[in-house]
């Protein structure tokens, strides 16, 4: 005999139908924040010339990561700027600066709840395992179908596939923390706050931004995927490449990526090495 | 009323330990109970006073309970049953955040591993607990000083501590518990992590302090010789139980049963046995109204070569030997005092052995016992010096 199927895609079916008949509203008003977000964010650095822009950077990147990652921002950005892939550029930038800054919010204080409660990391651990191994397409088609075709399913899928490092590493940092360095702040009395704040952020702040630096990262690898749903920028860029096999115009929009990738890389790997040493 | 008072502390270590606690009212032992529960017992039915000023030490070996017993006090290790009454108030019994509040203002607490915090300099490391008080910054960095003055360390205020050697490391958590000026110190094997000179450079400075500050002391350590040093009273744990409770000397010389008396057996006696406690009572000595014949009758019946003379008062005028005495006679000379030879070897009852022996080895005549007044009070004859320590099975030749 045969055992039935257990109905589990039927099921996520209904889910999703549900989910966009009666909360309809609330994804509008998402689908309202996010592209009003990503469209100032991308218009207000649009609107800068692109030499202004790119001495902005590279000051950034030299107070932060020194003159030598500074003059590799310059050159890299100029670069950008020369084969013509601004525009596209600044969008993707505004959009992982956004999916970053969106997953960090959550990331963080999720990875100190995990650190902080062994119940919490009982429940979140696997969340996380689902979250870093289904395959994005899996769940930006359902971000389609309750968001629409457009800038916010990609960018919530990039918040959802960008988050676990960021939640994992918090906690690892925090957990990391010597033994009788938590204990030595008990014994003088701090309260469980102070003892964050105090004590284990500051100790966990190197590993804490290693998850930053992953999630940054993350972040813009899944740019090329959300450009299947509507995202533009150098994604979108990449994908019409692929559409037209433009060998060339796929080329020069994923070394922009890369180029990026590399910038943000740099500066965040030397905020979380550099805070050990002085 | 003592200062502190730990009253039937017992500690389960386990998810039930209902069963258990019923079993340590039986009198039950640590092994017993693990047998029957399955449950680990990490203190059990531990009752103890500790006065005010005084350094108390717990002594055992590890795994015998000695650091959970100092974690119950201040409750960084919940107690299963059992009373904490800190200045008459029940530690156990406070709330979280009175509980904060004793640990903030009463209790301070040094590391074995020092615990300092590497992201702070040497100065924000002592001002810690006052920062956690919420004290504002110049009063806090005062109060900082004068602790790490009171360490020993003005000039490395803005080091960072990673930079420092290991005892220089632990005079910054010495001032840390310093700093908020805490009555009670718990010290978890403070200096265990040091090496012997540096260890015996801190257990001095301890000391020295501590006369100073006559803080209560709670000392927790491994090492019978660190024992011995600095503590007043000392509480010696096995298997989670205090199985003898007594002065330095009480344990040494009475060892409540076999198993502290392996562990005081390799003691160095003569660092530890003072002039008190070999001396003789200076029941035969002379007055110097007294002549020289009395002198010679008293040592003939006693079978002594030499007496002590006094004052009337018991201050001490020095020796007279019986062959002086024989010479005084025999010429018919009745003043005892141009015989005194004033030049003897003096102690005081403090004195432990290991600085009486050179001073005793030379000399021809016995040593004199004698309190800050010059009064007489006792008398060490090489014999007795001798015999003291054979008794006690010392060797001179122990630890250096």
């Amino acid at each position: 005999m045969e055992l039935p199927k257990i109905p589990i895609g039927n099921a996520v079916e209904l889910l999703v139908e549900a989910a966009d008949k009666y909360l309809g509203w609330f994804f509008d008003i998402i689908t309202t924040v996010i592209t009003f977000m990503v469209s100032t964010t991308t218009d207000s650095i649009l609107n800068l010339h692109p030499f202004i822009f790119i001495a902005i950077l590279a000051v950034i990147s030299w107070r932060l990561a020194g003159i030598r990652v500074a003059v590799g921002t310059a050159l890299g950005m100029f670069l950008i700027w020369n084969i013509r892939m601004w525009e596209p550029a600044m969008e993707t930038i505004s959009l992982v600066v956004i999916a970053t800054f969106v997953s960090l919010i959550i990331s963080i204080p999720l990875g100190i709840m995990t650190a902080r409660s062994d119940s919490v990391h009982r429940v979140v651990m696997p969340i996380l395992d689902f979250m870093q191994t289904m395959p994005p397409f899996v769940y930006l088609v359902p971000a389609v179908i309750l968001f629409a075709i457009g800038e916010v399913p990609g960018l919530i899928a990039t918040v959802v596939f960008a988050m676990p490092p960021a939640i994992r590493l918090t906690g690892l940092g925090i957990r990391q923390v010597p033994e009788d360095l938590v204990e030595a702040a008990e014994a003088f009395g701090s309260t469980s706050t102070q003892k964050l704040i105090k004590v284990q952020l500051p100790l966990a702040l190197p590993t804490i931004m290693a998850g930053i630096n992953q999630c940054i990262l993350l972040a813009l690898s899944m740019v090329v995927i959300a450009a299947m749903v509507g995202v533009g920028g150098l994604g979108g860029m990449v994908l019409r490449g692929i559409q037209r096999l433009d060998v060339g115009m796929g080329f020069e929009a994923g070394l922009s990526i890369v180029i990026i990738a590399m910038i943000l890389d740099r500066i965040t790997q030397k905020i979380a090495g550099g805070k050990k040493t002085t | 009323m003592s200062k502190l008072i730990v009253k039937d502390m017992v500690k389960i270590f386990g998810k039930d330990p209902s069963k258990a606690l019923e079993l340590t009212k039986q009198g039950l032992s640590k092994n017993e109970i693990h047998e029957k529960t399955g449950q680990t017992v990490g203190v059990l039915n531990a009752s103890f006073e500790v006065e005010a000023g005084e350094t108390f030490v717990v002594m055992g070996l590890s795994g015998s309970g000695k650091s959970t017993l100092l974690r119950l006090l201040n409750r960084l290790i919940e107690p299963t049953s059992g009373e904490v009454i800190l200045d008459g108030e029940d530690v156990t019994k406070a709330s979280q955040e009175e509980l904060r509040e004793i640990r903030r203002r009463k209790l301070g607490m040094v590391f074995q591993r020092f615990a300092l915090f590497p992201h702070r300099t040497v100065l924000e490391n002592a001002a810690f607990g006052l920062e956690i008080q919420g004290e504002d910054e110049s009063e806090r960095q005062e109060k900082a000083m004068k602790a790490l003055d009171l360490v020993g360390l003005i000039g490395w205020e803005n080091s960072q501590v990673n930079q420092l050697s290991g005892g220089m490391q632990q005079r910054v958590g010495l001032a840390r518990a310093l700093a908020s000026d805490p009555d009670v110190l718990l010290m978890d094997e403070a200096f265990s992590a040091l090496d012997p000179l540096i260890r015996k450079d801190m257990q001095d400075e301890l000391l020295d302090i501590q006369s100073k500050m006559n803080k209560t002391i709670i000392f927790v350590t491994h090492d019978l010789d660190e024992a011995l040093r600095i503590g007043d009273r000392i509480a010696l744990m096995k298997d989670g139980e205090v199985v003898q409770l007594g002065t330095p000397e009480e344990i040494l010389t009475n060892p409540a049963n076999d198993y502290v008396e392996r562990f005081v057996e390799d003691v160095d006696m003569s660092k530890v046995l003072t002039a008190e406690g070999i001396m003789k009572k200076p029941d035969v000595t002379v007055t110097t109204k007294d002549g020289p014949r009395y002198a010679l009758r008293l040592m003939r019946s006693k079978g002594l070569s030499s007496i002590f003379v006094t004052t009337k008062d018991k201050k001490l005028k020095g020796i007279v030997t019986a062959d002086c005495c024989v010479d005084a006679v025999v010429n018919d000379k009745n003043d005892i005092n141009s015989l005194i030879i004033p030049d003897i070897p003096k102690v005081t009852p403090e004195t432990n052995l290991h600085d009486i022996i050179p001073k005793i080895a030379d000399a021809k005549y016995p040593a004199a016992v004698v309190d800050e007044d010059d009064k007489l009070l006792g008398v060490i004859v090489r014999g007795a010096l001798l015999a003291g320590m054979m008794k006690k099975g010392g060797e001179e030749d122990g630890i250096a």
